[in-house]
């Protein structure tokens, strides 16, 4: 029977494969060629109507290197150019691919991103200097509370709870480790805090959606709301007056790694950064492996996408979730530990300005995978530090423009661009046991 | 394993859906739980398998009064169960379904696929399943999904099997397989209870019958018992089991249908190149397993359908290209295949329900406002002339029986003036009592003088309504029969195979 080539009979179970689903993967086809023809013709347009002579130096690695790469210059306009025919190549190579039926392979849009990202920049910078590693640790940097969140994120609707309460958990963390780090004095103890806070936001997350079955989404925006409030109010009425002894914890410093740090080019970016870094690599890699290759992430997939099913093979669907998103709410909460101790040292209002929705967006964008999330929540990152550094070189691209790009992005990920984006069949819904 | 259930009862709320149900089962037995829909034998079977507590009685399984907490403990004691609704995780492979919940783990809590994909090779290889564990569910046939609820089960070592309503899902060959799967589990000593409301399938595999009514046993029936005695039996009155039609009225052509082709977004063409008619006063009736073209060719003529080409020329209007709206008003009847989905809003009312298709204009609606009075007093009337079982025309849709539900729809679209009925499935999971009395409603709608096109997977169904039997294969048409075509012939032709000397019947 399993070999018959009948056309799949549907069924009332809702298991046959959904036939609104095939269409959006040939349409996704289609679409990756139009990206890439807009996108290079935007980037022509910007070179023609805008055109900066000069040159563009690309400085690969600080003086201070072991191993010092040479700067590499290059005339603006002509490398803008040429840019632009490689995207143009590569779109062409897409459509030939379209129309003979083939699989779009994924290094076709990892060349003609780094080709626009090389164009668009050698232009932007022209007369000016791109310094690639700070361009590039920079967004690492930024991305460290993106990538704690969106993993929060991943996990917690892996298992069936959508966790809009990110940003809430991020807030909180940032306060609570700010307190803690500065009362103890341990930037460890502030992480600890941190993570606490974050699943405790988690917990009342927990309690109204898993137990009382209210809607995820309103309880995870009124838990951001009230985070919000509550640490205004404790800023200005606790920590402003007590500020030596509640709110000023010592600043992680960075921490480069021996050997790693001297590699060129990837040393600097990855490895001579605080240990909230390498934690965060040592988390992702845990929670990526975890998901898919052992018991727990089983069950935890099984629970977010059947939940029925799980509950009769044994599995107590309400305490895996409940147990999951507070882990995912301790990883958010380690992400805003970025914020207090990382980023600047000490706590200020409202200090996380939105991370947690962006970090919603990479959970979205990352197809609720942890990897993808991780590197969603990098694009994100690196869009943040474009931007600075855009406007730091005093660039002609206006900086608020490059501030959207991440949103940008979202909005086009979430509408589908990039393919098919199916979240888990749970996700967001409560389970009741009769 | 010998399973005694004593006195089981379960209420919920006011309603009792068990009432003090006793029963016993033998290994090495397939004993057969026959009861219509709403009888109460699913939740038998899910106070057996720790989904639900029951409020009074015990469960002795070889003689130890076993206490389940969830399905879990009901697993651990040896019992399986076969889910209506599979239990499986779509995105998951085989492997992984199987493993669920009762999986080998190396270090660290680290899963053991490799374990997991020699037992399923295993017993697939035992009881000549073909399913390769590395599939993922969603990929595989509704037949091949069920025998990895089979091998979930046996994985556990179950000796005790329940197949809840196994049949439903599959097409009429995958029935067989089942039956034949079902008779090598007993001969391997397995204890198995098949739920069902099918006489066929009771009669060709059941060693021992129970019949269940109102969430009472009945009592036992021998399996040699006739289809009429199970049916009496079931249903708790004599039923007729036959349609009983007059010789149809045949008057002009109705309904022309020419080169109809519908194409799906993904572009495939799910019904391609129809021809056929359809006379005044006749039935034409789809025969065809599942996902042939058949939903897309009834939503075609409803104009539900994007890409239509080709012509449906009803009474000489043009059906292509009008909305659906207009064709409903130019007096197309239709009742969907899926009543949940397509036929109803379970949120509404019984009246707010049967006014759906004329939610526009007179007689429900005046100036834009609805005219309560008038839907009330037609809602009354329907309930009645329908026997719709419920409390009143106020409540919700959600909250009545299969066979209701049906009715509803039923009332609905013949409370028009009908030019053409097309009935989709019109009996899906609906009691005995109910296909009875729908199936006299499309006799009499054809014996009216009005086309009407039935669509059916169910062959009996087919045979039982059909002036003439038109066969679908991958959208296309195998042939189109009389209604007294032999059953053999229908199900080759469902294949897509074409008897050498079959004659295609004209109007």
């Amino acid at each position: 029977m399993s070999t018959v080539t009948n056309p799949t009979p549907a069924d009332q179970g809702g298991l046959a494969p959904d036939p609104a689903v095939t269409p959006t993967k040939a349409a996704g086809a289609k679409k990756l060629p139009i990206i890439f023809g807009v996108m290079a013709a935007l980037l022509a347009i910007v070179l023609l109507r805008s055109a900066h002579e000069g040159d563009t130096t690309f400085q690969l690695s600080a003086e201070t290197d072991f191993v010092t790469l040479p700067d590499i210059t290059v005339p603006s306009m002509l490398t803008a150019w040429l840019m632009v025919l490689v995207c143009v190549a590569v779109a062409g190579e897409s459509v030939r691919r379209l129309l003979a039926h083939v699989r779009q392979p994924a290094w076709l849009p990892i060349v003609f991103a780094l080709a626009w990202m090389t164009g668009f920049l050698s232009w932007a910078a022209a007369d000016g200097r791109i310094r690639v590693v700070s361009l590039f640790a920079g967004a690492v940097a930024l991305a460290i509370p993106l990538v704690f969140g969106a993993l929060g994120g991943v996990l917690g609707e892996r298992a069936g709870v959508v966790n809009i309460a990110i940003e809430g958990q991020l807030l909180f963390g940032a306060f609570a480790a700010a307190i803690t780090a500065s009362l103890t004095g341990s930037s460890l103890a502030g992480l600890v805090a941190a993570m606490v806070a974050g699943a405790l936001i988690a917990l009342i997350l927990g309690l109204f959606a898993i137990t009382y079955f209210v809607d995820q989404v309103i309880v995870g925006v009124v838990l951001n709301v009230l985070v919000v409030g509550l640490t205004n109010f404790l800023f200005r009425q606790v920590l402003t007056p007590n500020a030596d002894t509640l709110n000023s914890p010592e600043r992680m410093r960075a921490f480069p790694i021996p050997v790693l740090g001297d590699i060129p080019l990837i040393g600097p970016i990855l490895f001579r950064q605080t240990p909230l870094v390498y934690l965060l690599y040592i988390v992702v890699a845990l929670v990526a492996y975890a998901l898919y290759r052992t018991r727990w992430g089983l069950r935890v997939r099984a629970v977010g996408e059947h939940p029925k099913a799980a509950d009769t093979v044994g599995i107590r669907v309400n305490r895996t979730r409940y147990r999951t998103i507070l882990l995912a709410g301790a990883i958010a909460g380690l992400g805003g530990a970025y914020f207090s101790l990382v980023s600047v040292a000490g706590f200020n209002r409202e200090m996380t300005g939105g991370a947690g929705y962006i970090a919603l967006a990479a959970v979205i964008f990352g197809k609720w995978d942890p990897i993808r999330a991780t590197l969603a929540a990098l694009l994100f990152g690196f869009a943040s530090n474009l931007q600075g550094v855009l406007s730091a070189i005093g660039s002609p691209v206006p900086s608020q423009f490059m501030l959207m790009l991440p949103y940008l992005v979202t909005i086009f990920a979430v509408a589908g661009l990039v393919g098919r984006s199916r979240p888990p069949a749970a996700d967001g819904v409560p389970y009741k046991q009769q | 394993m010998r399973l005694v259930l004593r006195g089981i009862t379960k209420r919920f709320g006011s309603v009792v859906a068990n009432d003090s149900i006793s029963l016993t089962v033998e290994p090495g037995e397939i004993h057969c739980l026959l009861g219509e829909n709403g009888a109460g034998k699913s939740t038998l079977m899910n106070v057996l398998y720790g989904l639900y507590k029951a409020d009074e009685g015990e469960i002795e399984l070889d003689g130890v009064v076993q206490h389940f907490t969830g399905p879990g403990d009901a697993m651990a004691a040896g019992i399986g169960m076969v889910h209506q609704h599979f239990m499986l995780i779509p995105v998951f492979t085989v492997a992984e379904n199987v493993m669920l919940g009762n999986e080998s783990t190396g270090f660290a809590g680290t899963l053991d696929l490799d374990a997991s994909r020699t037992r399923v090779t295993e017993i697939s290889d035992r009881f000549g399943f073909h399913v390769n564990p590395d599939a993922l569910v969603e990929d595989l046939p509704v037949g091949v999904q069920q025998r990895v609820e089979i091998i979930k089960a046996l994985s556990r070592d179950a000796e005790l099997l329940v197949f809840d309503e196994p049949t439903a899902v599959l097409t009429p060959q995958e029935t067989d397989e089942l039956m034949d799967i079902m008779r090598q589990l007993k001969e391997a000593g397995k204890a198995i209870v098949f739920i069902t409301h099918k006489l066929r399938e009771v009669r060709a595999v059941a060693d021992r019958i129970t019949v269940v009514r109102l969430g009472k046993v009945v009592g036992e029936a021998d399996p040699r018992s006739s289809n009429a005695e199970l049916a009496s039996m079931m249903v708790g009155r004599p039923v007729e089991l036959t349609v009983h039609k007059d010789e149809p009225q045949l008057g002009a052509d109705a309904l022309v249908v020419k080169d109809l082709r519908v194409v799906d977004p993904a572009g495939h063409a799910q019904v391609d190149g129809l021809s056929f008619t359809i006379r005044a006063g006749e039935v034409l009736a789809v025969a065809g397993v599942q996902g042939n073209g058949q939903t897309e060719l009834t939503e075609a003529l409803l104009g539900l359908q994007d890409d239509v080409t080709g012509s449906i020329v009803l009474d000489g209007t043009e059906l292509v290209g009008k909305s659906t709206r207009r064709i409903l008003d130019s007096g197309v009847g239709f009742i969907p295949e899926d009543r949940q989905v397509d036929g109803l809003v379970p949120g509404f009312t019984i009246a707010e329900n049967l006014m759906l298709n004329r939610s526009f204009k007179s007689p429900f609606v005046k100036n834009g406002g609805l005219r309560i009075g008038a839907l009330r007093e037609f809602a009354q009337q329907k309930l009645q002339e329908y026997d719709v079982r419920a409390r009143d025309i106020d409540s919700l849709a959600a909250n009545l029986s299969g066979g209701n539900q049906q009715k509803v729809v039923v009332a609905r679209e013949l409370s028009r003036d009908l030019r053409l009925l097309v009935a989709a499935q019109p009996t899906r999971g609906v009691d005995v009592g109910s296909i009875e009395f729908i199936h006299k409603q499309i006799v009499a709608t054809r014996d009216s003088g009005i086309p009407v096109l039935v669509v059916s997977t169910e062959l009996d169904e087919v045979v039982a309504l059909a002036d003439r039997i038109m066969v679908l294969y991958r959208g296309q048409v195998v042939g189109i029969v009389p209604a007294d075509t032999p059953r053999e012939t229908l199900g080759l032709m469902m294949t897509g195979e074409r008897p050498k000397d079959l004659k295609d019947v004209a109007v």
